[in-house]
């Protein structure tokens, strides 16, 4: 009966959760539209999360290349489809290993910086204090940083991607003795609009939603220091999962789409 | 002294006008009642100190004040507006004149004190249009003797450095009225002595109305005019300092002893 009450309990949490994000967002689109625009806010979460994201994701980009193709090649070779890795490669990483890879470790990187910032902000008043000087601090904090990240995103996946490409070639010319320029041809040839057209467009939403969850628990949050860490903890499990589900919609519709 | 009865004229500044008026503010978090039928006047020039227990609801009655948190009834007036009937614009307007110090400074960590000064005149253009805002910044950094911090994050800054930027920040719109939210707490008993000097001083150059916060007895003696004191909901007696401290009332020793 407790445990029974106990997961009835968490269901309806949840619900009430996801309710609260969707209230969260509506306030999202309804203040993006209004004026002033705080574009230099805008400009520096752009920054701090694509510049300072850049390492992070090229690293894990080129890492992810590099192994794909290695665990990828003994297989082909025995089935003697050793010529097939660059568009497999290519359209595996470009359609969904590299936006859902990156965006996982996006949400890691961005979700809890933005979740642990803005639950100390709120937890030392920074926030009360905003509000009381006449800034609104949901247009200043939250808009600008969802935005920052929608956008942000595409751009890190696409560099990411490209990066994972160069590791794939790497091991490609190492290990097969392919150069560069006949590995990059087979994947500009097998790559189709259809393939690059709805990562990218998954890709904003990804964006979207680290941004959302990430703000959604950082300006939530209360309890003091405890919060903050259950804040950004949250951010990142919640987000994470959000991304898959994301993931299988968007799936979902392109292949409805493309066939 | 008065015991949770209408207010006393104690002193010659409760003959002037108030600057805020509250009548029969009440406030409950679920089935906790935070404030019942509190009332208070705070006249202009004056220095009222406002103790109460932990808990006793001193801070969420501030923060109902500056529109930060909605009373379930009761009625705020401040410069003789009802704020509760205010659209969110005319609330931004009434809030330029008012500064509001928070209990742990709230500056904001990510931006230099520079930036920190300048934000509140970002919303408040008209108010000082044709003054430079470094100008302003200077003169906000002059009063709380700290012109050489501009450059500084507040993380750089000691406690005491942090409260002093944070009422520059509080007066760089001019405020009629200071809210000080415990301004003396978490600070050592030497700096909170400084800090007590630096608001007797503000309050002399500026003319502010001031309400304080606080649980400090130091405090209260030093700064108030006059006091209240928040206990069982409401407000449950008033005075002068003298008249508080030499009360025979057991609940209001307690708190001087």
């Amino acid at each position: 009966m407790n445990t029974k009450s106990t997961f009835l309990k968490n269901i309806s949490g949840f619900f009430i959760e996801i309710g609260a994000l969707g209230r969260f967002a509506g306030r999202f689109f309804k203040e993006l539209f209004s004026r002033p625009f705080e574009f230099r806010e805008f400009l520096k979460q752009s920054y701090e999360m694509g510049n300072k994201s850049l390492l992070l994701v090229g690293v894990t980009g080129f890492i992810l290349g590099l192994v794909f193709t290695l665990q990828s090649r003994p297989t082909l070779m025995e089935f003697g489809a050793v010529s097939w890795m660059p568009s497999m490669i290519s359209i595996s990483i470009v359609r969904e290993i590299g936006p859902v890879i990156i965006a996982l470790i996006c949400a890691g990187r961005i979700g809890s910086s933005i979740g642990a910032e803005l639950g100390s902000m709120r937890v030392t008043e920074q926030i009360d204090a905003m509000e009381v000087s006449g800034t609104n601090p949901f247009k200043f904090l939250v808009v600008t940083r969802i935005l920052a990240a929608t956008l942000m995103l595409p751009l890190l996946i696409l560099i990411g991607d490209l990066i994972a490409l160069v590791g794939s070639a790497m091991v490609e010319n190492v290990k097969g003795g392919v150069s560069f320029m006949l590995y990059f041809n087979e994947v500009f040839e097998a790559l189709k609009y259809s393939d690059l057209l709805p990562a990218t467009i998954k890709s904003f939403f990804f964006g979207f939603a680290i941004g959302l969850v990430g703000c959604f628990k950082g300006y939530n949050s209360s309890k003091g220091t405890e919060g903050v860490g259950k804040a950004s903890n949250s951010a990142v499990v919640f987000t994470s999962l959000l991304l898959f589900i994301i993931d299988f919609i968007a799936v979902f519709v392109s292949d409805i789409i493309y066939g | 002294m008065e015991t949770n009865t209408e207010h006393t004229n104690t002193t010659s500044i409760s003959k002037k006008e108030p600057v805020i008026r509250i009548k029969n503010l009440c406030k409950r978090f679920g089935d906790q009642v935070v404030l019942d039928n509190f009332n208070m006047e705070l006249y202009e020039g004056e220095n009222l100190v406002l103790m109460g227990k932990s808990g006793s609801g001193k801070s969420v009655m501030i923060k109902c004040m500056v529109g930060l948190m909605e009373p379930d009834s009761g009625e705020i007036e401040v410069l003789g507006k009802n704020i509760l009937e205010l659209h969110h614009q005319e609330m931004d307007m009434l809030r330029a004149e008012i500064g509001f110090l928070f209990q742990g400074s709230a500056l904001y960590d990510s931006m230099t004190v520079q930036e920190n000064l300048e934000f509140p005149l970002r919303h408040h253009k008209k108010k000082f249009s044709g003054i430079n805002t470094d100008a302003l910044v200077q003169e906000a950094l002059e009063n709380v003797h700290l012109e050489k911090t501009k450059e500084f994050m507040p993380a750089e800054l000691s406690g005491g450095m942090q409260r002093r930027i944070a009422l520059a920040r509080a007066l760089i719109l001019k405020p009629k009225i200071i809210l000080y939210d415990e301004p003396t707490t978490g600070l050592d008993p030497i700096t909170a002595k400084e800090i007590i000097l630096l608001m007797m001083e503000i309050q002399k150059k500026f003319k502010t109305s001031s309400l304080i916060i606080t649980h400090d007895v130091d405090c209260a003696r030093v700064i108030s005019n006059r006091m209240i004191l928040l206990l069982e909901q409401t407000n449950y007696a008033e005075g002068t300092f003298q008249e508080l401290s030499s009360s025979s009332d057991p609940k209001v020793q307690a708190f001087f002893k």
